[in-house]
């Protein structure tokens, strides 16, 4: 099949009005005699789930946390953007488009980022209207920040817990609907399979995580918004149960996915302390806007500093290597994030790591605190000189900005950022990759739509900060819930949807044979063992940099992992209760197999772009060096295993934007 | 407003306003008796004013006496709801890591102001009334014609018994009000920049007032 | 260090349940309350034992999925954390450490220490919400300004992870922390003033339909809340209601 993306024809800034103008539309008597699906409830199916209720439709929405608003959009830390040029500092939806393509390294998809850009501001009013409490500044008008990569302030934001209030307005809003018998929500469910009706998508097998029930449920359409797969890496800042059988197994139904290794590998984390360690904690990005991220300049003092024979509060300016802002001039601390992570890693390679481990570096607050300080001295009309007091008043306002964020680290790694620099390194955050989607945001099986971070449209090789919430919340809003009725206009004469066809009766038998096999198979490993295995070749061969010869042991050893998997596996318990191992099981199942084509698809791509970068292709800087050849999106068809699955290109036209080396010096 | 006694907060506004009641009736109480350390006479006169007001005697009286039975009657119900919201009770719990032990024990601090009232109805109210209204003798005077107020009062305390029981009456009631007198405020919705300041009255309110009463009952059984 | 765990063993919601001993060794200081119960369950699978179930999920102190009453105290010993930012620097070698699920009877166990919190999302089905549409046809945000005050306590407000923590810890297991830390975010924005009247009268008739206590003002709340939510919330709800109950 060959990839039709349906972006409108015309000017670029005109495509999205005059697609909505052009659309089928289900008026609203009808709307009554349509069911969606929606699975997952976070920032794009929590909105999404509320407005296609709004309009009418009946909804089932689905998410396996025990309430939707602990879905991980909630851990969205820094912000979200929106071309609203508050600020009156030159921003405007062309620039917000600009920087999301360029950031994304010239791999994403020109008419969807241009909508994302266009409906950003009209997200930002939305919340406002719902009671989400953004940040303001004393005249009582909203507040921005800056954040990687961009020249402009056009982040808004609520403390460090801007995902958190986004997810509660779109819960809120889902809650609405549910309290009008609108949408029915199926908390602790997990969905296992997608039915596919005469090449149509018509519903899901779910498992009722409580009881164990495996449940058939019906729909005209179906909508994904399951988030990420960033554990494949078995250690990421995802939330525990974040996982991508969802999206595999729409994947393994003939959705084509698209750029899985694309990964985004976020440079402010907190470090891996030992090998108990469970998951990730992220630094919000926005720190960068008031930290200095440095190394020592001298090995000895390194040396010194891992021993404990020196606190780094004591080593002199002259000695530290500020090396973004020696790199990157022009960005300093706020380059993207790829270009952040990986100049992290050029340090620790080299030696300058600051912790036991070697894989650390400082992000330092100390001169944002006393220019803080200074600052509201002055205002308060003290002492500036008075040290004592310029800190204290400095800690005051960096508390206000990022309390929560200090409080997390303090209780991590038992340290007060507020008076020593805080170690931090890369981890895995967010996958750019994922179900393909055309302009529609529909996947390439009919009825079958894939919004948010799972799906792979708009962020290209390398996501901003603070566009992940934008986009989620923009497919979910104002978005699907138009060109969706564009598939359902023909469904209104369909009726209820059965869930005794052929097709239920197969896909339920194949996920309660999946069940019994993990059940029944009494092997000698638990479930983290093989999910620890399958983190550490991800990590060791598919992280920050690839080459050939990783990338193509990393199939063989998945491979061989995901056949050993299915052998030795030990799954206690039974079905027919609440089993988390079981649930493990089903996910690291499909970790196994996406692991590979990740890898895969790397291999494949033999240029460094964004978040992907292969050590053969760099430049003479050491920077990612991208191939007009590879100016394409890499949409995988599911053919039984994943070495056999088969490679669909859907060339990216740039029109409106001229491709550049992209440089932040 | 119909129903709203069925509601959580209807009835913790019900009970906070009915403590409000009783804590203006206490000090109102206290100022009273506490005349009788500086003045006997002015004692006398206050209370036979008290005793024969038709005001205090057929609608403040009344209104306290239901006041006091609601109060109670509301705290047992509530008790009963709230340990009904918990089926299983924990192995291991450290309340006192987060809630002070007067916040947690306002049911039994309260039940033995309970009795200790009992106690002081049959020996004070129920004779009163007897003499009052089954009697009819509204005069107040002895039969030496002086007023009887003071001579009874002192007369009370004197056996040790009962000033021992008076005493450890009041410090429960001292318990009961060290979080009672914050608790009813906050139960009203009164939670703002004054609350710190009302926070020290609160706790000099409920040690001052049950303290002066226990001065009061020491004063009269070493002096006399 | 070596520890003695003593955690409820409940294998759903019709069995009775008891607590059972779990000795552990070689914990590490730096790993987080949840990393050990990690160990513990990758020791019982291995002997062939079943693990012990509990809810998780972010592990970064957000998504209030995690509970456990750990030693007497709702997410354990420490103060303005989640269970899973509990770390076991906390603890002793040698001590011995009870591991309950939040107990209330609107809250009832599933299995072991994972219980049932869709009471909170039903009290705000009844009313947690501003009615918007979601059709992005708004007036523009900076056209409603909020004095910042009130928009910093309405944020401190919805900080509020849904936990359960003030229910777990309350002598009563009240909600009211809860509930008025909803109604707070609403009740101190413009936007939430049209709604005011049914939407706190609507939560607090749902809340009460849940069988939570009622509150008696002890403060265990606050202290336990691992977000700090204040007693002020409290006092606010309490407005609005004899506000609303006067009203309507």
């Amino acid at each position: 099949m060959a990839l039709d993306s349906k972006i409108p024809k015309g000017p670029l800034a005109d495509k999205w009005t005059n697609h909505k103008n052009s659309i089928n539309l289900v008026n609203p008597a009808n709307k009554r005699l349509i069911d969606v699906i929606v699975v997952g409830t976070g920032l794009a199916g929590g909105s999404a789930a509320a407005t296609l209720a709004e309009l009418g439709y009946n909804v089932k929405a689905f998410c396996f946390q025990d309430s939707p608003r602990r879905a991980h959009s909630i851990a969205a830390q820094g912000g979200i953007n929106a071309a609203k040029n508050y600020q009156g500092d030159g921003d405007s939806t062309y620039r917000l488009f600009y920087d999301t393509v360029k950031g994304g390294d010239y791999r994403s998809r020109e008419a969807n980022v241009y909508r994302l850009a266009e409906v950003s501001a009209n997200i930002i009013d939305q919340c406002v209207a719902q009671g989400v409490p953004f940040a303001r500044e004393y005249g009582g008008l909203l507040d921005n920040r800056s954040f990687g990569g961009v020249l402009v302030s056009r982040t808004f934001y609520a403390a460090g817990q801007t995902g958190q209030q986004l997810l509660l307005g779109a819960y809120s809003a889902l809650n609405r609907q549910i309290g009008r018998g609108k949408v029915k929500m199926y908390n602790r469910h997990e969905m296992l399979d997608v039915v596919v009706v005469n090449g149509k998508a018509r519903g899901i097998i779910a498992r009722n995580m409580i009881t164990g029930e495996i449940e058939r449920h019906s729909a005209h359409a179906v909508v994904l918004g399951t988030g990420g797969y960033g554990n494949v890496f078995f250690l990421s800042t995802n939330a525990m149960g974040s996982n991508v059988t969802a999206a595999w197994k729409a994947h393994k139904r003939g959705a084509y996915f698209a750029n899985p290794c694309y990964t985004q590998i976020h440079p402010t984390c907190i470090p891996v302390s030992g090998d108990h360690q469970s998951k990730l904690t992220l630094m919000s990005e926005s720190l960068r806007n008031d930290g200095r991220i440095w190394v020592p300049k001298h090995m000895k003092d390194v040396e010194a500093i891992r021993a404990g024979k020196l606190k780094p509060t004591d080593l002199a300016e002259e000695d530290r290597d500020y090396y973004l802002e020696r790199r990157y001039p022009a960005f300093g601390n706020l380059v993207p994030r790829d270009v952040a992570s990986r100049a992290a890693k050029e340090r620790c390679d080299a030696g300058y790591g600051v912790n036991a481990t070697g894989e650390a570096v400082y992000l330092d607050f100390a001169s944002a605190i006393k220019r803080y300080g200074k600052e509201q001295a002055h205002i308060k009309g003290l002492d500036e000189n008075d040290a004592a007091l310029v800190k204290q008043l400095g800690q005051d306002v960096v508390r206000t900005k990022y309390g929560n964020l200090f409080q997390m680290y303090e209780k991590i790694v038992d340290q007060n950022p507020y008076e020593t620099p805080m170690m931090i390194y890369p981890a895995v955050h967010y996958t750019m990759g994922g179900v393909w989607v055309d302009y529609n945001l529909q996947t390439t099986v009919p009825g079958l739509y894939c919004i948010g971070e799972a799906n792979f449209s708009d962020h290209g090789a390398n996501r901003l900060g603070a566009s992940a919430l934008m986009q989620g919340l923009a497919d979910g809003y104002f978005v699907l819930p138009y060109t969706i009725g564009d598939y359902l206009a023909d469904d209104i004469r369909t009726g209820p949807i059965s869930t005794d066809s052929p097709a239920f009766e197969e896909a339920e038998k194949s996920v309660r044979d999946n069940i019994n096999h993990l059940i029944n198979n009494n092997g000698k490993y638990s479930v983290d063992h093989f999910h620890k295995k399958l983190g550490k070749i991800m990590w060791n061969k598919c992280g920050m940099a690839r080459n050939e010869q990783g990338l193509k042991e990393a199939i063989t050893e998945i491979a061989e992992l995901r056949a050993e998997f299915w052998k030795d596996v030990k799954v206690p318990g039974t079905n027919d209760e609440f089993n988390e191992e079981l649930a493990k099981a089903l996910r690291v199942a499909d970790f196994l197999e996406l692991g590979e084509l990740f890898a895969k698809d790397a291999l494949l791509r033999e240029e460094s772009a964004g978040g992907h970068f292969r050590e053969e292709y760099q430049t003479e800087e050491g920077e990612a060096k991208r191939r007009k050849e590879f100016q394409y999106v890499a949409a995988w068809e599911y053919k039984g295993e994943p070495k056999d699955a088969v490679l669909h290109k859907e060339d990216l036209v740039y029109e409106n934007i001229e491709v550049k080396e992209r440089s932040y010096k | 407003m119909s129903g709203i006694l069925n509601s959580s907060i209807g009835r913790k506004f019900a009970m906070a306003l009915s403590a409000l009641f009783l804590m203006i009736f206490l000090l109102q109480h206290f100022v009273i008796n506490f005349s009788s350390v500086i003045s006997a006479d002015a004692f006398n006169n206050m209370s036979h004013f008290m005793g024969t007001n038709w005001l205090i005697q057929y609608v403040m009286q009344p209104v306290l006496i239901l006041g006091v039975i609601f109060h109670f009657v509301m705290g047992f119900v509530l008790e009963i709801k709230n340990k009904k919201a918990r089926n299983i009770s924990y192995a291991k719990n450290n309340g006192g890591a987060n809630s002070s032990w007067m916040s947690r024990n306002m049911i039994y601090s309260g039940l033995f102001i309970l009795i200790f009232l009992v106690i002081h109805f049959i020996d004070f109210w129920i004779p009163e009334i007897n003499t009052k209204y089954i009697q009819g003798d509204m005069s107040g005077l002895l039969p030496n014609g002086e007023y009887r107020y003071y001579e009874e009062l002192v007369h009370k305390f004197a056996p040790i018994w009962r000033v021992a029981l008076y005493c450890l009456g009041f410090v429960f009631l001292s318990l009961h009000l060290l979080h009672g007198f914050m608790s009813a405020f906050q139960s009203v919705g009164a939670n703002n920049k004054y609350t710190q300041g009302l926070k020290g009255f609160g706790k000099a309110y409920a040690i001052i007032i049950p303290l002066g009463f226990i001065v009061i009952a020491l004063f009269h059984h070493f002096n006399h | 260090m070596n520890l003695t765990l003593k955690i409820w063993r409940q294998k759903n919601a019709n069995d009775k349940g008891k607590m059972v001993d779990y000795p552990i060794s070689d914990i590490s200081p730096d790993m987080s309350f949840l990393e050990m119960l990690d160990v513990l369950n990758e020791q019982l699978i291995n002997k062939g034992e079943e693990p012990v179930a509990f809810d998780h999920d972010c592990r970064e102190g957000i998504c209030g999925m995690c509970s456990l009453y750990i030693n007497g105290e709702a997410h354990g010993p420490d103060r303005g954390v989640t269970t899973c930012q509990l770390h076991m620097r906390m603890f002793k070698d040698g001590d011995t450490i009870y591991i309950e699920p939040f107990r209330a009877a609107a809250f009832p166990v599933i299995k072991d220490l994972v219980v049932d919190r869709s009471a909170f999302d039903r009290i705000q089905h009844a009313g947690g919400f501003i009615s918007v549409n979601t059709s992005g046809n708004t007036i523009d945000a900076n056209a409603i300004p909020v004095n910042k005050h009130d928009a910093d306590d309405a944020f401190a407000a919805a900080t509020c992870i849904g936990c359960g923590a003030c229910v777990a810890s309350c002598k009563n297991s009240s909600a009211m922390l809860f509930v008025g830390a909803k109604v707070s975010q609403f009740a101190l924005l413009p936007q939430g003033q049209v709604e005011a009247t049914d939407r706190v009268l609507n939560m607090v008739k749902q809340m009460d339909e849940e069988g939570f206590g009622n509150c008696t003002n002890t403060g265990a709340c606050e202290v336990e809340c691992p977000k700090g939510i204040s007693l002020e919330n409290i006092a606010r709800m309490n407005r609005e209601y004899l506000k609303a109950s006067l009203k309507g």
